[in-house]
């Protein structure tokens, strides 16, 4: 079964590429579903722990390239709070990797499609990853 | 403001380690303000706490809430009481303060601190607050122009600056710590005030700081 992918995306930019990548009938895959923002400056910590909290297995953020942001630094507001949120998973003993940060252009249809299929590749190895070894002790990963 | 930050995660799971039903308290105003235990921190910790317990398969439910201040009766409406008394223990993110006084208000309920108090503080920047009051009970700050050495210099003196000063920077933490006396003599300079230096300060009576015991004070006028 494919795992559950969160993205939230940039209605500037990353959500213009999805868009453009369906024009272009370039594939992803299904299992990622989109939350459109106005900004990935609008990403919140709680916004993400959340997404995990309702069963998703990764979770993207995408945003303008550094240096586009419609709003002029939101992305790179964001990419902190995404590393703000990886902390906070790590100190739950999840693999913080399931959380990343991207920038895509608006005209990037071809590297959204083919984000989503390496996050989703990544995040099934992952899966794959926990299924094989014993779950980590929540006391190991916060020594 | 008070100045806080919040425990170390795993400190407080092993906490609230006993209880299957967790009211995660908020306060709206200090701790809001330094960003440790507002309303946004109360939705983090609360998630954190329920990704913890789905991992380990444990069962564990978390309510929220964050009324205004922790530190004052008459924000604990019926609300926020009906979740206190629901609650197997109520894990606090106010200050020390709030965590005391829920226990006042509340004697049957257990409750958890999840933050550590650290000081009386002015935001700097975003995300940087650093201490400039230290509660210390009589406030010389007319004497200094402003700048206070009970709460800002390393060893609290009053009558210049120790051989520890370097380039302006405290010995005891040189990329973080002004030098206060070299703060206070640079006002004192620019303000042409420096004969008030000169002055000697008589040891202080410390007892009206904490050294005194613990502290009250009152208003006759307002009291009922």
């Amino acid at each position: 079964m494919e795992p559950k992918i969160i993205a939230f995306c940039c209605h500037y930019c990353a959500f213009t590429a999805a868009d453009l990548a369906g024009t272009m009938r370039q594939q992803y895959p299904a299992n990622v579903h989109i939350v459109r923002l106005p900004c990935t400056g609008k990403v919140d910590v709680n916004m993400l722990l959340q997404a995990f909290l309702d069963q998703a297995d990764g979770v993207m953020v995408a945003g303008c390239e550094v240096g586009s942001c419609h709003f002029l630094e939101g992305n790179v507001r964001a990419k902190k709070r995404v590393e703000y949120a990886q902390r906070k998973l790590e100190e739950v003993g999840i693999n913080s990797e399931k959380l990343e940060m991207f920038h895509i252009a608006a005209s990037e249809g071809p590297l959204f499609a083919q984000t989503a299929r390496d996050f989703t590749a990544k995040i099934t190895g992952i899966l794959q990853q926990e299924k094989e070894e014993p779950a980590t002790d929540l006391e190991e990963s916060n020594p | 403001m008070i100045v806080a930050e919040q425990k170390p995660f795993q400190e407080i799971v092993e906490s609230v380690q006993d209880h299957q039903k967790l009211l995660v308290l908020g306060c709206g105003t200090c701790v809001t303000v330094c960003m440790a235990g507002g309303e946004r921190e109360v939705g983090v910790l609360a998630k954190q706490l329920q990704l913890a317990a789905k991992k380990e398969e444990r069962k564990l439910e978390v309510m929220e809430h964050t009324i205004t201040r922790q530190c004052d009766g008459e924000f604990f409406d019926s609300a926020v009481s009906a979740k206190i008394e629901e609650a197997d223990a109520v894990l606090s993110l106010g200050c020390g303060v709030g965590v005391q006084h829920i226990v006042e208000l509340f004697p049957e309920t257990i409750v958890r601190p999840g933050l550590n108090t650290r000081f009386y503080g002015a935001n700097l920047q975003q995300g940087v607050w650093a201490e400039r009051c230290a509660g210390c009970g009589t406030c010389l700050l007319e004497d200094y122009e402003g700048i206070c050495p009970v709460a800002r210099c390393s060893k609290s003196l009053l009558n210049g600056p120790c051989g520890g000063s370097s380039n302006g920077m405290c010995e005891v933490d040189p990329d973080h710590i002004e030098c206060a006396w070299q703060l206070i003599y640079e006002r004192m300079k620019k303000l042409k005030k420096l004969d008030k230096l000169v002055d000697y300060k008589a040891p202080r009576d410390w007892s009206r700081d904490i050294h005194g015991g613990p502290r009250r004070a009152t208003r006759e006028d307002m009291m009922f």
